[in-house]
């Protein structure tokens, strides 16, 4: 078992023609994922890496038989067109959306959302490395999948290579993982540290939870006071990037970034601690924690 | 529940008084008469009194001798002459705005702003105008989401007016300028949009007496009007800005390069904890490109460092990718300081026999190459 993904994910690719989206297509392919339709207008007819290539979503999902039809839906296409995108996915009975475009602008992000709610979708970032469920072989993103290993604890990340060093050392320790997935590094994103504990809380296939947290904002606070008002009972533990940024600079992602004293790493470590969440200071300590508590 | 307060000053792109002002008028929200002039002898004739303001991208701006009042034209020339080359938190003044003196009866406050974690504007508002919103007690603050799919009802701002204790005419100016504020939020893709004071004048008319605006710079590619404020930056993350590479100049003296925004962060918290002081934050990104390696080895030799800690995961990029581009700079160019890398991930042991071979110090973990990096700081 695993969240989001499974063997029956079925993917669309939306700019499957461009570098990032042929790329990423074979290397998601190559893991073991089913993409089933890829859409970039005016490319209709072609194909990619075996994947049929159709002129819009609504005529990929008439073109495929109804069992075949993707269910999940990936996006690589550049930042102005992204939010037209999302919404022609959504519009097309598309319930799970994984936002892989960086530099969407914030008023597009929070429209998204709020529609992303009203049709009750689960939509992953933007500006993220995307999902992984090692088990179900099911990948929708651009994480390198050799880091990965089945396994049974769920990871939540606002981060690319980051996740990558921290699961890297999950995996070499022996502890695989249910699914990974990466929040984004935007201010406004979908799925948030929240909705994902819950979901792994959820899920028999997750014994623990790793969050990889950084500075700028409060979703760290946030899901630490969720953790003891809606009773997570699984183990939580986490790492937070970001203790020796200097206040006010924005530390690469255009969310991590310590504003008036707000979304310091200190902030975030103090409420996780309080809420019983085992806290590494190194991403390697991470291996150790889980071990620790016998997991 | 939110109780957070607008992210202001350097989160987007900010914008001078007087753009944030043109921007509440294009919308139809009242603001005093006034121009901006950049030397005395450009101001040629005044209506009334008016106040002279600098133009600088910083606040307290009244304290530092950056806001004047006068009664004539010889006293507002003399007056924009007095304030135009001050320094101001390190601004130097270049132009100011002179505009019409508003009489004053009572201050209130009103901001729109994107509250990240709610994923929605937030509407702000007080009764208590005038002053910096944060000294505000919390209950005398108005907030309210606005769900971007309905836009702010009318509800909303009956809501408002009744919370302010706002007699008629004037909750109904405020509301409309509300509305208008968030019209403009939206249709210029602000990030804050913030009128304080919102001036009630003595007959009851109310304006925006000052206009503070921050510019999603996501969304420049449908707004190719607005003006950026020169961003608050040194030369050499100027530089580095202009080639695309992601920099941020610290106080230490390791300069420390590795590849993600996280992963850097990381690397620089992990020299914290043994001791070490990172000089700079840079982040190579996905690349791999020898020419893009070059160009950050050269941002890192001209902060001066006296260590290099180079930290990087080869997850989607080869590592032994990376190392050729290092190898290739350090040997025609030179790093400038000795460089202790962590190299990890796809081809890692190629990459380490090609660092060892350009004269790198070499560790396993991070924690191994940042204890190096700390005691070589540390050596005379």
């Amino acid at each position: 078992m695993a969240i989001i993904l499974d063997r029956d994910t079925r993917v669309m690719v939306q700019g499957i023609t461009g570098h990032q989206g042929t790329q990423h297509t074979r290397a998601m392919k190559e893991f073991g994922t089913a993409v089933v339709a890829g859409v970039t207008p005016g490319k209709g007819g072609t194909s990619v890496e075996g994947v049929p290539v159709f002129n819009s979503i609504a005529e990929a999902m008439r073109g495929l038989p109804a069992g075949a039809r993707p269910n999940t839906w990936i996006c690589f296409v550049p930042a102005p067109f992204a939010k037209d995108a999302s919404y022609e996915a959504m519009e097309s009975g598309i319930r799970k959306l994984v936002i892989i475009t960086e530099h969407i602008p914030v008023q597009d992000a929070m429209q998204l959302m709020a529609y992303a709610d009203y049709k009750k979708a689960v939509v992953v970032g933007p500006n993220t490395p995307g999902v992984i469920s090692p088990g179900e072989r099911a990948k929708v993103g651009i994480m390198p999948a050799a880091v990965f290993r089945p396994g049974r604890i769920g990871v939540i990340s606002r981060s690319g290579t980051l996740t990558y060093e921290v699961v890297n050392s999950m995996s070499e320790a022996g502890f695989g993982q249910s699914t990974c997935i990466g929040l984004g590094g935007d201010p406004v994103v979908g799925t948030s540290f929240i909705e994902a504990l819950d979901m792994f809380n959820a899920d028999p296939g997750t014994d623990a939870m790793v969050m990889v947290g950084e500075i700028g904002g409060s979703a760290e606070e946030n899901a630490a006071e969720h953790i003891v008002s809606a009773g997570i009972r699984k183990p939580v533990f986490a790492y937070i990037a970001g203790r020796t940024a200097p206040p006010g600079r924005r530390m690469g992602h255009a969310g991590a970034i310590v504003l008036r004293g707000r979304g310091t790493a200190e902030s975030k470590v103090k409420a996780l601690t309080a809420a019983g969440v085992k806290v590494a200071r190194v991403p390697s300590e991470i291996s150790g924690l889980l071990k620790g508590a016998g997991l | 529940m939110h109780t957070g307060f607008p992210q202001k000053g350097v989160d987007g792109m900010k914008l001078m008084e007087a753009e944030g002002r043109e921007i509440l008028a294009r919308h139809g929200i009242p603001v005093p008469a006034g121009r901006v002039v950049s030397a005395p002898g450009e101001l040629d004739g005044i209506a009334g009194p008016v106040v002279v303001k600098a133009l600088v991208p910083v606040g307290g701006r009244g304290k530092a001798g950056g806001v004047k009042f006068a009664g004539t034209l010889e006293e507002a020339r003399a007056r924009v002459g007095e304030i135009i080359g001050l320094e101001i938190k390190g601004c130097r003044v270049r132009s100011v705005l002179v505009s019409e003196k508003v009489d004053i009866a009572r201050e209130l406050y009103l901001s729109i702003s994107v509250d990240r974690d709610a994923g929605m504007a937030l509407l702000m508002a007080s009764a208590l105008g005038g002053m910096d919103i944060e000294s505000v007690p919390e209950e005398k603050i108005y907030r309210r989401y606005i769900n971007p799919l309905i836009g702010l009802q009318s509800y909303q701002l009956r809501d408002l007016a009744g919370h302010l204790a706002l007699e008629k005419p004037v909750g109904q100016q405020v509301s409309d300028i509300a509305r208008k504020l968030y019209s403009a939020f939206v249709a210029e893709d602000a990030e804050l949009l913030e009128i304080n004071p919102l001036a009630v004048m003595p007959g009851g008319k109310v304006v925006a007496a000052d206009a503070k605006a921050v510019i999603d710079d996501d969304s420049l590619f449908r707004h190719p009007g607005h003006r950026e404020v020169e961003p608050d930056i040194t030369p050499l993350e100027q530089e580095a800005r202009e080639r695309g590479i992601s920099f941020v100049q610290l106080d230490g003296n390791i300069g420390v390069i590795a590849n993600g925004a996280g992963l850097t962060m990381a690397t620089l918290d992990a020299l914290g904890l043994v001791g070490g002081n990172g000089g700079t934050f840079l982040d190579l990104g996905g690349t791999d490109d020898p020419e893009k390696v070059k160009q950050a080895f050269r941002i890192l030799k001209k902060a001066r460092p006296k260590v290099i800690l180079m930290n990087i995961f080869g997850g989607i990029t080869r590592c032994d990718t990376v190392a050729t581009g290092v190898h290739e700079v350090v040997r025609s160019e030179g790093a400038g300081a000795p460089v202790v890398a962590r190299i990890k991930g796809w081809y890692e042991e190629r990459a380490r026999e090609i660092l060892k071979d350009a004269g790198l110090i070499t560790a396993t973990t991070m924690e191994e190459a940042a204890r190096k990096a700390a005691e070589l700081s540390r050596e005379a």
